[in-house]
């Protein structure tokens, strides 16, 4: 089983790497962008017997505890096969 | 009496009386926007209503002192037309809450409060404080705020571009759940380059520049101001992000734009973020501010102005300018990239005015809020006590032991893998970095250097607050004399508990009267500091932990070596052995380490002796009349003597001691006024000495890679100088990385 | 020798090496704004250590759109020698003068310490005034200073002596101990350690003067009249 976990800052939180790549890309003529937000992405393998719901709840609990720090950051848990 | 509910005076943090006073100062009932204004303007953090009274016990005056208490920093003369501006802040509760974040804004908010005065921070020291790394239950926890906080303290400072020169880093179980962050940050500038935070001038516009307003910290100066409870850390979307660039912008363009003469006054936006900057600006000059909050630039919509008025976004600056010049300053900030927006004029009445859109949504006076806030006589006893006057018997299986365990704990390892995190050389003034016995910068186009110390002691502070805050100032004295510079002026941090504890306020009021009658002594005013109270957790408040920053010049060479350089070289102990009693052993990192235990009274200080003995060797390293000068301290002679081992030729100590008294109190009592010298000229030691009326105890000679340390018959210490670094080089690693593989002697 | 600086919004060693450059050594040196479409008539270029655009998103990946660059590079393929260090080493890998990248130190921590290094080849503009060989303590700082090439890649660089220091303290994983490379041309260096910060007397290591002075000895003439083979092996 394979999962992908996004982890991003919380949108009221500020986030000094996605606008500074946001005035970069108007630097370079693209004034179409209006905003970024950068995060993390992580894709997690998983072995064993695990049902879906399982994996879900582990790796929500592992978002939680250790790859996002949820004083400043939200994640994402998705389960692919 | 009011339509605001009294659960929403409550939780601004205001007792029913400040309520009141509040009513009386308005003639009517605040809005909200006001009720959150005034709550942070007085709250702890900014008004210092518990500690004011006290701190104005301190001397803060000297023929150096260009700018006392009560600006954004610090300023003194350094003679050539230049004075340098230094601060210390504490950034505790933010780096319990959010380690990494926290200890970079507290770095970011230090530099800000540097250079709003028109200095370039070149010097950047911190003095950091946790639970203990191995202990059972919450060693995991503290050695993740330890990695946190240096990390963040290393991506500010590093990206910024300031080098952190030094600092102190101690672990004690009172800091378990309440680690301190007190960051020092110092800056370099001409006098006709000092600038104020003052909104002087009718008319003239007010410009606000730097990072946008977000939603962040709101309520973060009276979070400061709050005991934790497992409740405040539901707070946390309070935390602040730290943007080091775009503090760098700030720094480059506000100095550039100073330079442009357009600038009146300027303040950067700090805790209480742009309520605490205008008024403040507002109340030095006696002036009104009038702002329209349509004109912040916000990084999100729908602010309110309460949210407007205490969002603590960092990296913000609140400007004057010269009424005509002001596209002058927009251009520099232009020219940055930042940006900068006339929000607002300077006003003859008085008044801080809020407008959103043009409606008034705060009209307070500038000085109700800056100075009027109430000053509170808080009742005290006598300081709260934890500990015996009475310790163990001591009886040591093994010194050479006992010296390892020492050198191995967390106190007293080198700090290597914290230092070699921050950048200490960036600008190339940095002549003596971390691990020095003090930090010392160079000033360009100078001949002048700075030497700078930071420096606490909470188990002296705990067994007697006044004794222990003198016996810190000495300290950071001594560090300066022994590397040949004059100590010139101080900042404090004050770090304790809840003051609505008499035992506790009794611990802050002796404090502070020591730390003024020792600066008076050293002739060391105090140029500016800062308060931080409320540090318990649950109840239980940390040991009184002021932290001293103290800094004095001396003219620019290469460093004073702490290091025995060559073999063969005579060794003094100037000061001599100061011999102190059971009671003052039990303060000393000896008991702390080997024994477990805390009891007694604070080493006993004699300043006049103390001042000689810096004279003496302030003179000696002066003249070069010394190979190497190292103070005692921490862990007393023996550990003194192997610091000493450890440059980089290895050269060890063959020490004679003639001593009647206990094995564990000669080797490892921590009297103060003590300086171990090495030197090819005894007589000259011995002169200087005499000159200055105090001992010189010559106690043997260098040798080559070990360390050997007699008295009369017996040999109490002999290990080699390989072992013993080997032991001090990895011991922080090692409790950091694999906290159970270390076995405690 | 003129010299010119490039400072980009976040650039935080420009003023070392200025200073080194000037009152260390004595020569005339400009500050050039990330924004100037040329490097105005410089003899060399120096890409100072720092973060610019706060290393955000990758160290110098941001500043390689700088006007500055696009001048840099016409001066670079004229042969005028560039020397890039820390972020400078960073921004010329990113644009494309050199080979590589640079990633995060394999300790996962910045790092500022001072460390050995060997000069590798005397065939250089930053070099030829050392010894082959010769052991230089050099200070690094840095968090992403881990170079990493292909095999292919590195192959080549040795092979063609564009190796041009190398670690004896590896501080950051870097592969082979590669602390500092050449272009094909031999006029480019991008190095981790900084030179600038070894070079007065009173900071205790004057070990980064050898670079700095072959530089500063190296006249462009000799360059130009040799064509592309003056720095290369025969």
């Amino acid at each position: 089983m394979k999962a992908h976990v996004y982890v991003w800052m919380k949108p009221s939180v500020l986030d000094p790497q996605g606008q500074t790549i946001c005035h970069a890309l108007n630097g370079l003529g693209h004034q179409e962008i209006a905003s970024v937000r950068q995060g993390k992405y992580f894709e997690i393998g998983l072995s064993g017997d695990l049902t879906k719901e399982t994996a879900q709840a582990t790796l929500e609990t592992l978002a939680q505890d250790v790859l996002a720090n949820p004083v400043i950051e939200d994640y994402r848990v998705e389960i692919v096969d | 009496m009011s339509t605001l509910a009294p659960e929403a005076i409550a939780a601004h943090q205001l007792t029913l009386p400040e309520y009141d006073k509040i009513l009386s100062l308005l003639g009517r009932e605040p809005t909200l926007t006001e009720l959150g204004i005034f709550s942070v303007m007085w709250s702890e953090h900014c008004s210092y209503k518990s500690s004011r009274i006290h701190l104005k016990k301190l001397p803060t005056q000297s023929k150096h002192v260009l700018q006392g208490p009560g600006e954004n920093a610090g300023i003194i003369d350094i003679g050539d037309n230049v004075a340098i501006a230094f601060k210390i802040e504490s950034h505790n509760h933010p780096s319990f809450i959010e380690p990494f974040q926290g200890a970079a804004t507290g770095v970011g908010g230090i530099l800000r409060d540097i250079f709003t005065m028109g200095a370039r921070p070149i010097a950047v020291m911190d003095a950091i404080r946790f639970g203990r790394l191995d202990d059972a239950r919450t060693g995991a926890r503290n050695r993740r705020i330890l990695q946190g906080v240096v990390s963040g303290i290393a991506h500010y400072g590093n990206c910024f571009g300031v080098p952190t020169v030094g600092g102190e880093c101690v672990f004690e179980a009172c800091y378990d759940g309440n680690p301190l962050v007190n960051v020092f940050a110092l800056g370099v500038f001409k006098h006709n380059e000092i600038f104020y935070g003052k909104a002087t001038g009718i008319g003239n516009p007010v410009i606000y520049v730097g990072a946008k307003t977000g939603r962040d910290g709101i309520h973060g100066a009276s979070m400061a101001s709050a005991e934790f409870t497992e409740e405040s850390k539901q707070k946390r979307p309070n935390v602040q992000v730290g943007d080091p660039f775009m503090e760098k912008l700030l720094l480059e363009a506000c100095l550039e734009a100073m330079k442009t003469g357009a600038i009146v006054g300027i303040q950067d936006m700090g805790a209480a973020g742009l309520t605490c900057s205008t008024c403040e600006m507002g109340s030095r000059a006696e002036t009104g501010v009038e702002i329209d909050l349509k004109f912040v630039p916000q990084r999100e919509s729908g602010m309110t102005p309460y949210e407007i008025m205490l969002s603590e976004s960092q990296e913000r600056m609140l400007l004057v300018a010269e009424k005509g010049r002001e596209e002058e300053v927009l251009a520099v900030f232009r020219k940055w990239g930042l940006d900068a927006v006339i929000i607002g004029v300077v006003t003859d009445d008085g008044m801080l005015r809020v407008k959103n859109h043009g409606d008034v949504v705060a009209e307070i006076s500038n000085r109700a809020l800056a100075d009027e806030a109430p000053l509170y006589n808080r009742p005290y006893t006598t300081p709260l006590r934890v500990a015996p006057l009475d310790g163990p018997t001591i009886r040591s299986n093994d010194l050479g032991a006992d010296l390892k365990a020492l050198l191995g704990s967390g106190d007293l390892s080198n700090k290597r893998w914290i230092w070699e995190q921050y950048d200490y050389q960036v600008r190339t003034n940095t002549l003596a970095g971390p691990g020095a016995e003090a930090a010392m910068v160079r000033i360009k186009d100078t001949e002048t250097s700075i030497a700078m110390s930071l420096d606490g002691n909470g188990r002296y502070c705990a067994l007697d607050p006044r004794e222990g805050t003198k016996l810190i100032v000495a300290e950071c004295c001594r560090n300066l004399s022994t590397v040949g510079a004059l100590p010139l002026a101080a900042t404090n941090n004050l770090n304790f508990g809840n003051p609505e504890r008499p035992e506790i306020m009794a611990q802050l009021v002796e404090s502070i009267e020591g730390l003024a009658e020792a600066c008076r002594f050293f002739e060391t005013p105090i140029t500016g500091g800062n308060v931080s109270l409320y540090n318990e957790t649950l109840g239980t408040p940390i040991f009184p932990t002021p932290v001293i920053g103290m800094v004095g010049t001396l003219p620019t060479g290469l460093p004073m070596p702490l290091a025995f350089q060559a073999e063969g070289r005579r060794i003094f102990l100037l000061g001599g052995l100061r011999p102190g009693g059971d009671r003052e052993f039990g303060s000393s990192q000896y008991a702390k380490v080997i024994l477990d235990r805390l009891w007694g009274t604070p080493p006993k200080l004699d300043m006049y002796y103390e001042k000689r003995v810096q004279s003496a060797v302030r003179e000696l390293v002066r003249d070069g009349l010394v190979d190497s000068a190292h103070d005692l301290g921490d862990g007393g002679l023996a550990v003194a003597l192997a610091e000493a081992s450890f440059g980089p030729q290895g050269i060890g100590a063959d020490i004679r001691l003639d001593s009647d008294r206990s094995q564990e109190l000669v080797l490892f009592e921590e009297s103060p006024s003590r300086i171990l010298v090495s030197t090819s000229n005894p007589e000259a030691v011995r002169a200087a000495a005499a000159k200055n009326s105090v001992e010189a105890l010559e106690i043997g000679a260098t040798l080559k890679a070990r360390v050997v340390i007699r008295n009369r018959t017996e040999t109490w210490i002999d290990s080699s100088v390989g072992d013993l670094y080997s032991v001090w080089n990895n011991a922080l690693e090692h409790l950091l990385l694999n906290p159970a593989s270390v076995v405690n002697a | 020798m003129k010299i010119g600086v490039v400072v980009f919004p976040g650039s935080n060693c420009d003023h070392d090496a200025w200073y080194a450059m000037s009152h260390n050594l004595g020569q005339d040196v400009s500050l050039l704004w990330h924004d100037s479409p040329s490097v105005g008539g410089v003899d060399a270029v120096i890409l100072p250590g720092g973060f610019s655009y706060g290393d955000y998103l990758r160290c110098g990946a941001i500043a390689k759109f700088s006007p500055v660059i696009t001048a840099v590079k016409r001066f670079a393929a004229e042969g005028g020698p560039v020397l890039g260090i820390c972020n400078g080493f960073q921004i010329l890998v990113e644009c494309g003068l050199l080979e590589g990248a640079l990633i995060r130190n394999v300790g996962q921590r910045f790092v500022c310490k001072t460390v050995s290094t060997r000069v590798e080849t005397t065939d250089s503009p930053f070099t030829h005034l050392a010894k082959q060989g010769e052991v230089l303590r050099l200070p690094v700082a840095h968090g992403e200073g881990c170079f990493i090439a292909e095999e292919p890649v590195l192959d080549r660089l040795e092979s063609e002596d564009r190796v041009a220091i190398r670690y004896l303290e590896n501080p950051n994983g870097s592969m082979r101990g590669i602390a500092g490379i050449l272009n094909e041309g031999r006029n480019v260096l991008g190095m981790m350690p900084h030179p600038e910060r070894a070079a007065d007397p009173l900071m205790g290591n004057t070990d980064g003067l050898v670079m700095l002075t072959s530089l500063i000895d190296f006249a462009p003439n000799d360059y130009a009249a040799a064509g592309s083979s003056a720095f290369s092996k025969s």
